[in-house]
């Protein structure tokens, strides 16, 4: 019994960790328990969507899919022409998701087919690819619209006549999906529609793993030089998680706007490859194996996490930007550490495949050789 | 016509393609009413500023550690040179030698764990190199919040928390390689002759390293690491050796930076700042896993030149100022060039 | 089994690698439920042989094949494996090639998975369907009884011990409707006695249910006891197609190493006239005691040694027994243990830096991932080791503490090795890379030359090197044994080359020494340490195979 409490406990450390940090800062922050819970059912509901589109990718064996951020800025376009355009409510929203469809199935088929010319670097391709789209979606944004892009509300644009100004309210959509089954309970506004979403792409999980293409993508992610001499298509089951990955992420940007209820035009994007990466990876998923309990119980640590370091900050040294130095530090360092123990793993891994070629009895001692 | 297509496929397109944008722009100079000796002086100014963060990147390069996002940590080591130096009381010249010692010292000390660390995630370095950065960027944040520094031009008012985001060098050592030696012609031409100079001394004792016996290891750790564990070396050593000498050249580089600049930024300053350093040598020429001085020059020059021209001719053009977004499609653009080149194929 | 019409019929198989021939008029023929064992020294042509059967890519992207191949009567051209696969011809091959994370049902139906049907088929194509477990565990239990052992369906690769994987390998061969033949590529290398004993029993069952099998293996043992019949190549040749119930292992291994009566003599002839060698019975330089190397694919056991100052030793075997296991053990380039002395005093294993100072060197088989720096000049890759442990052409500065390399000493010295070597290049500062394989040898063994070293290993010295630079390798390591005293151990897979320059033979088979024989030992005596039946001669009449 004591070994297997022990496998737990090394297992699931980060998590463990992280809830035995916060069960310290939630008191030192001062910050009322009513509060916290109603952020937190809010968080819920507006962020997982955006952390379970990184699901299939890991899946399919590509690591962290820092180009979500593609997907989110497909969304983010999508929003600027509903506003534009002055839909409203519920049809708004399914709008500007359908909208962002096509663009996140081309930037998704165009980071995947990147992705494979620079197979092992998976991630740190789609790291600067993200950098790289974000140029080209600033030229979009801030100069081709209103310019060659047809801009219908003049109040969208920044006042030298073109480009979309800094901070979009999303007033005509502001939390249509969170209000629309209302509920509450004990005092605790609960979207249940928001809710209803995630349970709805969670069984969409589920169901794809079980299907021939997911059991595909489980091959390749697992050995592509296998699945590869099996016959199945690797390059293009690779394309097709990131492109859906992509469009998940997409809707799931909409999501999340139109409970902030404003768009901050250049920046809203930006981070959220790095919070939603940094969010499953503390719900105790790794590069390699990720599932939907993670993305729940890391959210709700990472916000708790977010909610918490301003304030437990600033009472146990006066700053809140302690705070909220810390809370970056976390969100990176956990990234950095997943890495790590991902790429230590690895080697492990390749140093075991090849003891198994030794074949029969071996003298395997435990001397293992020196140097590099 | 096959020669052409054969050096375009050699030099890169993209590069090709960035230096015909380069020239356009100088070309265009003169027509749309800006001063090109500005212009060129600007250009100087900024290579000796950013020249030795590139040459920073070669070390690891060279010894196959991949391309070093986690430049920050050097830059963290010359930051913490600069506020010691004035903390203690230092200007002028000696104040930017103590800085430099100092940031050395850092550097080394920075350098030799990171190494450390890199050898253990052989593959994966270059997205650790990153997260890593940004991590020490953000406990170094925390640090200079609770620092006990006690020098008034450096700590908030009012007997705020901590360091400034932003320290002036106005009164230190500000423009003190700049200003050296330096060539006036006319009023909008300056040659900043001292940074120049300290860019090239740099470059030269970096060659002067790889024609070592060490340096020669170095390489060949890089080239075939197989190869160099074959004749004896200690490849493990090899490699912090130029993680050390890369987070060195990162403290001194951010220093030489800041007496141009004219201001010490820290806290989230050195987040990003490994970027335009990976462009710049990516644009040169280098590879993933190899780098030579020219590469640092041309790349160096390319690249500053870029930054210098862009929004000076798009103003007066065009009346608008593209210059971030072109400055982050053509970084980022070069560095995801470099990822998708297949690899040599030595292994 | 009754051999009416063969299901495979091989004619004139011929294969030629840029001018380099392979595989020369081969032909037999595989009856349906037949047993065949196919065998030979390394580069006799079996795997050649498989990849042209198999359809593997290299081969018609090196200019194709001659001859014909007729599967069921039929003549085919595969060019891909999965034509090979789609006519009913399964492959197991000796890495495994499996997904450590699935579980055994899944492993024997990749890619072959059984689906529910749904109308999002129609719609999306066939990839969209789920997966019917319960039909794919029925399906993969057929194949796994064909075999006639348990397996549990559901436990995970990755848990396994090897010999299951094995077997899920063949499975998943087997799970395919059609399979009508199977070739299994040194199928017991990685098994203990009682799975391979278990393997053959399978294989038999399989026999019997009229699945043609070839059978690749050193074992002689084995594919006495297993095979109906036993083709035995060489040179790219078919020497001999025999049946397995009226031959021996010693008569197979002498086939599989005897040469034809001309050349015999001739090779007789050159033996006797060679001088016998001063140093007959030189000191004993080098002693090797219990060494054991972990070298994946060329484990070595237990070799015991010793070889004597000045001496060109030789070292030979089949591949994957262990021959290239002991130089680069000893070198230090992969985990080893035992005791090692070199002129009395131990020397460290474990430690490139420790066998390279105490003067030993090495010209390694892999010279591509090994012995080269492919980006660098030749003056790089000749002076660099010597460079680096010897201090050589290095310009010492500031009283020694500064070691200036010397572009000028190293370009001089590649241009010496260059002449002497005929290295065919355009200079000394020519990338490495773009040198042809033999030349790129040439500058290996500079590499190790220059180092001026007592004790010189050289792995696979010749290997795809043309006739007239084998010649000058070899002539060059026998002026340096005898002009400087240089003790030579050569490891090869040519038994010829080896009994052509050294002194003496060791011959390791399972990662043990077999034997050491002298060079004039009768050709059929190394044959039997090859294949590791000095020991177990099976009779004449064996009571093995079907």
């Amino acid at each position: 019994m004591n070994s297997k409490l022990r496998l737990f406990f090394i297992e699931n450390a980060v998590v463990i960790l992280f809830i035995l940090l916060i069960a310290v800062a939630i008191p030192v922050s001062g910050l009322p328990r009513q509060f916290l819970m109603q952020e937190i059912l809010m968080r819920l509901g507006r962020n997982s969507f955006l952390v379970i589109a990184l699901l299939l990718p890991i899946m399919a064996g590509m690591g962290l899919n820092f180009g979500m951020v593609l997907g989110a800025m497909a969304g983010q376009i999508g929003l600027i022409f509903i506003m534009d355009w002055g839909i409203v409510g519920i049809p708004g929203v399914l709008l500007a998701m359908i909208i962002s469809l096509p663009i996140s199935i081309f930037l998704g088929w165009l980071c995947g087919s990147i992705m494979n010319m620079a197979k092992g670097r998976e991630m740190v391709t789609g790291f600067i690819l993200a950098f790289f789209m974000n140029g080209l979606y600033m030229m979009i944004v801030l100069y081709a619209m209103g310019t060659l892009i047809p801009i219908m509300n003049p109040e969208m644009l920044l006042s030298r006549g073109y480009g979309i100004r800094n901070v979009v309210g999303l007033d005509g959509v502001r939390q249509c999906i969170d209000n629309l089954i209302p509920l509450k309970i004990g005092g605790l506004k609960i979207p249940v529609f928001s809710y209803l979403i995630i349970a709805a792409v969670s069984c969409f999980i589920v169901w794809f793993r079980k299907t021939k293409i997911g059991q595909d993508m489980r091959a390749v992610g697992q050995d592509r030089a296998v699945a590869d001499a099996a016959g199945i298509p690797v390059e293009r089951t690779r394309i097709m998680a990131i492109v859906i990955s992509t469009v998940l992420a997409g809707i799931g940007q909409v999501i999340f706007l139109q409970n902030l209820g404003t768009i901050n035009t250049t920046a809203s994007h930006e981070q959220i490859g790095m919070f939603s990466i940094a969010a499953l990876l503390i719900g105790g998923a790794s590069v390699t194996r990720a599932s939907i309990p993670n993305v729940l119980i890391g959210v709700t640590l990472f916000h708790l996490l977010f909610l918490v370091s301003p304030m437990a900050g600033k009472n146990l040294i006066g700053s809140a930007m302690l705070g909220e130095y810390f809370r970056q530090f976390v969100s990176y360092g956990v990234i950095a550490m997943a890495l790590v123990l991902y790429e230590w793993k690895r080697m492990t891994q390749e140093h075991e495949a090849r003891a198994e070629l030794r074949g029969g009895a071996a003298p395997a001692k435990g001397a293992k050789g020196g140097a590099a | 016509m096959e020669g052409i297509k054969r050096f375009i496929a050699d030099f890169g397109l993209p590069r090709v393609i960035i230096t015909f944008y380069l020239l356009a722009l100088f070309l265009a100079a003169p027509l749309v009413g800006v001063s090109l000796p500005a212009s060129i002086s600007d250009s100087l100014i900024r290579i000796g500023m950013n020249g030795i963060m590139v040459l920073a990147m070669v070390p690891m390069i060279q010894s196959g550690c991949g391309l070093n996002f986690g430049l920050s940590l050097g830059v963290i080591a010359g930051l913490l040179g600069a506020t010691l130096s004035i903390e203690f009381g230092f200007a002028g010249v000696l104040g930017f030698v103590v800085a430099i010692g100092i940031s050395q010292v850092f550097g080394a000390v920075f350098g030799y764990g990171y190494g450390k660390l890199l050898n253990r995630v052989k593959g994966g370095e270059m997205m650790i190199a990153t997260y890593v950065g940004f991590s020490s960027v953000m406990i170094m944040s925390i640090a200079w919040l609770i620092m006990p520094y006690k020098s008034p031009t450096m700590i908030w008012g009012f007997g705020g928390e901590g360091l400034r985001t932003t320290i002036s060098v106005e009164g230190f050592w500000r423009h003190i390689l700049d200003d050296f030696l330096a060539v006036r012609i006319g009023d909008s031409f300056k040659f900043p002759t001292g940074a120049i100079l300290v860019f090239v001394l740099v470059a030269v004792l970096i060659w002067a390293f790889f024609h070592l016996k060490l340096g020669t290891a170095v390489t060949a750790v890089g080239s075939n690491a197989t190869y160099a564990r074959a004749s004896g070396i200690n490849v493990n050593r090899m490699r912090i050796i130029s993680v050390m000498m890369s987070t060195m050249l990162g403290g001194l580089g951010i220093l030489v930076f800041e007496q141009s600049f004219g201001f010490i930024q820290l806290y989230e300053g050195p987040l990003y700042m490994a970027f335009p350093a990976v462009a710049a040598i990516l644009i040169g020429g280098a590879s993933v896993n190899k780098a030579t001085l020219v590469h640092v020059f041309i790349g160096t020059a390319l690249y500053q030149g870029i930054l210098t021209m862009t929004p000076a001719i798009f103003n007066a053009v065009l009346k608008v100022d593209m210059s971030d977004v072109i400055r982050i499609i053509v970084s980022n653009g070069m560095i995801l060039y470099a990822l998708t080149r297949k690899t040599k194929v030595a292994k | 089994m009754d051999p009416a019409k063969p299901i495979l019929s091989l004619r004139n198989i011929g294969k030629a690698f840029y001018g380099n021939r392979v595989l020369a008029d081969v032909s037999f023929d595989v009856a349906p439920g037949e047993i065949v064992g196919l065998v030979g020294e390394n580069g006799a042509g079996k795997s050649t042989l498989m990849k042209i059967l198999f359809g593997m890519p290299v081969i018609h992207e090196t200019g194709g094949y001659e001859g014909a191949i007729l599967f069921e009567d039929r003549e085919v051209r595969f060019r891909t494996p999965f034509e090979a696969l789609d006519a009913g011809i399964g492959m197991v091959h000796q890495e495994f090639s499996l997904i450590p994370g699935f579980t055994t049902t899944e492993n024997i139906l990749l890619n072959r998975e059984s689906f529910n049907n749904s109308i999002l088929i129609d719609i999306f194509g066939k990839r969209i369907s789920t997966l019917d477990r319960m039909t794919m565990e029925s399906r993969s239990k057929k194949a796994i009884d064909k075999l006639g052992i348990t397996l549990d369906p559901r436990m995970l690769v990755r848990e396994m011990p090897v010999g299951h994987k094995q077997f899920t390998e063949i499975a998943r061969e087997l799970g395919r409707e059609n399979v009508k033949l199977i070739v299994l590529d040194e199928p017991t290398a990685v098994l203990t006695e009682s799975e391979a004993e278990t393997l053959l029993g399978s294989l038999r069952t399989l026999s019997a249910e009229g699945i043609a099998i070839i059978f690749i293996s050193h074992r002689l043992r084995e594919v006495v006891e297993l095979c109906d019949r036993v083709v035995v190549l060489r040179d790219g040749h078919n020497i001999k197609d025999l049946a397995a119930r009226t031959t021996s292992i010693k008569e197979i291994a002498s086939l599989m190493v005897g040469r034809t009566m001309e050349a015999q003599a001739r090779i007789d002839a050159e033996s006797a006239a060679r001088e016998e060698k001063a140093s007959g019975d030189g000191e004993p330089v080098l002693t090797v005691e219990n060494l054991w190397v972990d070298m994946p694919g060329e484990t070595v056991r237990n070799v015991n040694l010793s070889v004597r100052q000045g001496e060109i030793f030789g070292i030979g075997g089949l591949a994957g027994q262990g021959k290239l296991g002991i130089p680069n053990g000893l070198m230090g380039l992969y985990p080893a243990g035992g005791s090692v002395t070199l002129h009395g005093e131990p020397v460290a294993l474990n430690s490139p830096r420790a066998a390279l100072e105490r003067r030993m060197a090495f010209g390694s088989e892999d010279r591509r991932g090994v012995g080269l720096l492919l980006d660098e000049g030749i003056d790089w890759n000749i002076a660099f080791t010597a460079m680096q442990v010897q201090d050589k052409y290095v310009t010492p500065l500031l009283g020694g503490l500064l070691k200036w390399r010397s572009d000028a000493a190293m370009s001089s010295l590649a241009t010496e090795y260059i002449k002497l070597l005929e290295i065919r290049c355009t200079g000394p500062r020519q990338r490495a890379g773009t040198l042809s394989g033999g030349n790129q040898q040439k500058v290996c063994l500079a590499k190790a030359f220059a180092l001026r070293p007592d004790l010189l290993f050289v792995s696979e010295p010749t290997r795809g090197i043309d006739i007239g630079a084998k010649h000058l390798v070899l002539d060059t390591l026998k002026k340096y044994n005898r002009e400087y005293g240089t003790t030579i151990i050569m490891i090869s897979s040519e038994l010829e080359e080896l009994r052509s320059i050294c002194d003496r033979i060791a011959i390791v088979y399972e990662g043990r020494i077999e034997g050491i024989l002298p060079h004039t030992a009768p050709v059929e005596d190394f044959g039997l340490l090859m294949a590791g039946a000095d020991k177990d001669e099976a009779p004449a009449t064996a009571g093995g195979g079907n």
